[in-house]
């Protein structure tokens, strides 16, 4: 349990949300919004975090949207992941998403929460990385949409105060072959390895990482090299390792070199089979 | 808003039917607050971390684990712990195939199996698995729990409940 006098707040709009961050920053009450608030309370219990007042946005309606609006697709920031499995709109995402945590947790931890959390995973943003999505985020200047490539580097870039509302992707994108790959050091519920996921549009294959480096990350110059059907597949793999961001992971999940030779046979198969797909 | 007071605050929760007033910290988890609030002890305290699921209860039917949930945030919705399940099919499935062994676990599989039989009173084994994947065992009872689950589903074992 988090220790000390934390205030609570519970908002029914974006503006008395901003509104009420900054005033409680005034106060020097070291805010923080909460949606599913699982990540919070565990490293507020390990003391890694102090929030000295939570904002807690799952009131707010537009956090709540999953709905077709013009071209796209709209996906509230305090979504519970099973809710977006049930509905499964984007299999793509529905698959990344069941591989996170388990089923129970599942219907805590929000959509929202997994992809600007502090634990370095964060999978859910990999679908959201390969399909060019747009962002929707509240601040002090109102609410501004950003493409995610513009806003998110290693971790969403936010400035103080803002928060994310909602993700939107275009419906194009929604059917797309895929594959999501996650791998384990042991069994079906261990920590994670590594996660790639993978999707194909226009003949082109577009990869995203979790777990092989401190942050997820999708690289162009890692799917060029993936891309270049013009060598064999083992020698694309090679050359994209060498385009890879460091550092590569070298922890207790597994070291350097085991990440790297998992990835190489990881990205054999997921070549194969996705060149293969329509 | 609620009250921003960060001291304690007066609340009504529902729970097992039945509205009970309590004084909490905005920052109580809804475990602490069943347990040493309101003397419901069936939810088990295990990891604290939401990674074990004995603190498993039912929140408007959707099983939660009470260590990562605050009690602030039940307010307004239907609380179910393993004291308001009276002889349920699965309760009596769970004696019936003895899927427990220490039972420290029993309370929060229960309520995980009840959510999971809501949602799905015709399950495939892969939903199961994939639910029960959210509780530890120590004493390793899965394959017991899995049985007691398909009894159910079978509708081999029955109660008064539901």
């Amino acid at each position: 349990m988090l220790a000390g006098n934390i205030e609570y707040y519970q908002p029914s709009t974006v503006n008395e949300a901003v509104e009420q961050f900054f005033i409680l920053k005034k106060e020097n009450k070291l805010p923080m919004y909460y949606a599913g608030g699982t990540e919070i309370l565990t490293l507020g219990r390990l003391n890694i975090i102090h929030p000295g007042a939570i904002i807690d946005i799952k009131a707010i309606k537009e956090t709540l949207s999953h709905e077709s609006y013009q071209e796209h697709f709209i996906f509230g920031a305090s979504l519970p992941l099973t809710y977006i499995e049930e509905k499964n709109i984007f299999p793509l995402l529905t698959q990344t998403s069941m591989e996170i945590a388990d089923h129970t947790a599942r219907n805590k931890i929000t959509i929202g929460g997994n992809v600007c959390g502090n634990i370095f995973y964060r999978e859910a943003v990999l679908p959201f990385l390969l399909c060019d999505s747009t962002v929707v985020v509240a601040g002090k200047e109102g609410q501004k949409t950003h493409p995610i490539q513009d806003i998110f580097n290693k971790t969403f870039q936010f400035e103080e105060g803002q928060f994310l509302i909602q993700l939107l992707i275009e419906k194009k994108y929604l059917t797309l072959p895929f594959i999501t790959i996650k791998k384990r050091q042991q069994w079906e519920t261990g920590y994670p390895l590594i996660t790639v996921a993978c999707i194909k549009i226009e003949n082109q294959l577009r990869f995203a990482f979790s777990g092989l480096c401190p942050f997820p990350f999708r690289s162009q110059k890692v799917e060029t090299e993936l891309n270049n059907t013009l060598l064999p597949k083992e020698e694309r793999i090679n050359h994209a390792i060498e385009q890879l961001p460091t550092p590569v992971l070298n922890d207790v999940e597994g070291s350097k070199e085991y990440r790297l030779f998992v990835l190489r046979n990881t990205l054999k198969e997921m070549i194969v089979e996705m060149e293969e797909k329509e | 808003m609620p009250n921003p007071s960060a001291k304690k605050i007066s609340v009504s929760l529902n729970i097992n039917g039945e509205m009970r007033q309590v004084e909490i910290r905005p920052i109580d988890t809804l475990l602490y607050v069943l347990r040493h609030h309101l003397s419901l002890t069936g939810a088990k305290p295990g990891c604290l971390n939401g990674d074990c699921g004995a603190c498993s209860v039912m929140v408007n039917d959707n099983v939660y684990k009470s260590c990562i949930m605050l009690a602030i945030e039940s307010v307004g919705s239907a609380i179910t712990t393993v004291e308001g399940l009276k002889d349920s099919p699965i309760q009596n499935a769970f004696v019936k195939h003895f899927a427990f062994q220490c039972g420290y676990c029993t309370p929060g599989f229960i309520m995980n199996c009840q959510a999971l039989l809501l949602k799905h009173p015709h399950p495939t084994y892969e939903v199961v698995k994939e639910w029960l994947s959210s509780n530890i065992c120590r004493c390793t009872c899965y394959q017991e729990i899995e049985e007691a689950i398909f009894s159910v589903v079978e509708g081999r074992v029955g109660g008064t409940s539901e």
